[in-house]
């Protein structure tokens, strides 16, 4: 077999121009991890079913394991590490998951994070059962889902106090 | 796991696209084509595929739109899911569309998946299948040959197998609007909202003239291999929707319906839920076509 592709491809990560060189079938939850050095999105399953590297790409949340990399040339890219603001002041999201113990090992919170915060976009004010549903395609092993809803409402509230 | 090595190509255009996919087919080559990948990528994860190339239309101008006319709704390659699911004149034209979506998978995996990939994918587990078999809506393929409409029945060969041709590219999938005064529902059963559903049913019943039930038919997910309208209207018809014996309906299809077993669920247990849900969707279908001739 002759040696495998290479592809270039300018991948634009919270804001910044990566170009990079990758085989083809590199996926976009590796190229973001190993190629670009941004471990915050975290990889668990690998075949779209847990949730854990869920990124957004052109402002939706996707499963980055469910994406070529040489897919997303071109595209947005917004990681975990995207979400702060630039003095470090926490996202609503993140400010909700530590104010209400919505995450113990931390390994699915990324992927919950990105979920939650292009959720609230769109449902500025979910009810508790919507809170259930945004988060229902991603998986948690160890803190629970009950912190989870509570940190989701709690986003939901901080995000309308800021915008007041 | 990683995906195999593979070779890749992103063509920009239809026409560009088929003749690559003809050059490597008759080159001995194994092509697929990707459009949303929330199917293909797993499969490649896993290990179950190995084609030679991937060919990503994802950026092919043209294929992202939705169209509705009088008489239906045609999809392009590369709508995804949510975008279908949110379209306000498809819903319009054709409620089942956003019904059966909303179990698709995750909002996430909609975000991204298409419902032509879906389709073409034929996974007897999929609700798309199910509702362009019902509405008997067909797919156009595109090839160097020419551009062909494959119906719905001609279309399904088998689990996870269609009648396309490994160089044709489906452009667009064509949903018939359905008959006036039919309502519509899809009832399922899953661990949680948006899994692989344990068993499902996309149902439609039309009303006659007088309000009596003129048909009822389903398909049915993940509950066998087939996923070819069933007939059910014989125990309910002329009744009106209060009226009719939808548990008598449910019957006929539990009888009729061939299950299989898996790990989530006994074939016996997938009977019981064929039963179940048709009675349920079959009802739910009827109280909105009743909605539908008072409204008319």
């Amino acid at each position: 077999m002759s040696p495998e592709q290479q592809v270039a491809v300018t991948l634009r990560v919270n804001g910044v121009a990566h170009r990079v060189e990758l085989p083809a079938r590199r996926l976009l939850s590796d190229a973001l991890r190993h190629d670009l050095r941004l471990t915050g999105t975290h990889v668990g399953c690998e075949h779209g079913v847990c949730g854990a590297c869920t990124v957004l790409l052109d402002g939706d949340p996707v499963r980055s394991c469910l994406v070529l990399a040489v897919s997303a040339d071109g595209h947005d890219v917004t990681t975990v590490e995207g979400l702060a603001e630039g003095d470090g002041t926490l996202h609503p999201v993140q400010q909700a998951f530590v104010d209400c113990h919505g995450l113990q090992c931390g390994f699915c919170t990324p992927g919950f994070v990105t979920t939650i915060a292009a959720y609230l976009r769109e449902n500025p004010d979910p009810t508790e059962e919507d809170a259930l549903e945004a988060v229902s395609g991603n998986l948690c092993r160890c803190t629970g889902y009950q912190n989870i809803k509570a940190a989701v409402l709690r986003a939901a509230e901080l995000t309308r106090e800021q915008t007041r | 796991m990683k995906p195999p090595p593979f070779h890749y190509d992103r063509p920009m255009d239809v026409d560009t696209a088929v003749r690559l996919l003809a050059d490597l087919c008759a080159g001995g080559q194994h092509p697929k084509v990707l459009a949303g990948g929330q199917s293909l990528l797993p499969l490649l994860t896993m290990r179950l595929a190995a084609p030679t190339h991937l060919v990503d239309i994802g950026e092919i101008a043209g294929l992202a739109d939705v169209r509705v006319d009088g008489s239906v709704v045609t999809v392009g390659a590369m709508v995804r899911h949510r975008g279908l699911e949110r379209h306000p004149g498809a819903f319009v034209a054709l409620p089942l569309l956003r019904q059966a979506l909303s179990h698709v998978a995750h909002a996430t995996i909609r975000n991204r998946g298409t419902t032509v990939g879906s389709i073409c994918h034929a996974d007897p587990s999929s609700e798309m299948p199910a509702v362009l078999s019902l509405l008997g809506g067909h797919l156009v393929a595109r090839s160097v040959r020419g551009t062909r409409r494959i119906a719905a029945a001609d279309l399904y060969v088998g689990p996870l197998e269609t009648s396309l041709a490994p160089d044709e590219l489906a452009t667009e999938v064509v949903f018939p609007l359905l008959a006036p005064r039919t309502g519509t529902a899809v009832a399922e059963l899953a661990r949680r909202h948006g899994d692989y559903a344990m068993c499902g049913v996309v149902a439609a019943v039309s009303l006659d003239d007088e309000g009596g039930v003129e048909s009822a038919r389903c398909t049915y997910v993940s509950a066998g291999d087939s996923i070819a309208p069933i007939d059910l209207t014989e125990p309910v018809r002329g009744a009106t929707p209060a009226a009719a014996q939808w548990v008598q309906a449910g019957e006929l299809a539990r009888s009729t319906v061939r299950t299989d077993a898996d790990i989530h669920a006994s074939a016996d247990y997938r009977s019981q839920l064929v039963a179940v849900l048709t009675e349920q969707a079959l009802r739910e279908a009827a109280r909105r076509a009743r909605g539908l001739q008072a409204a008319a």
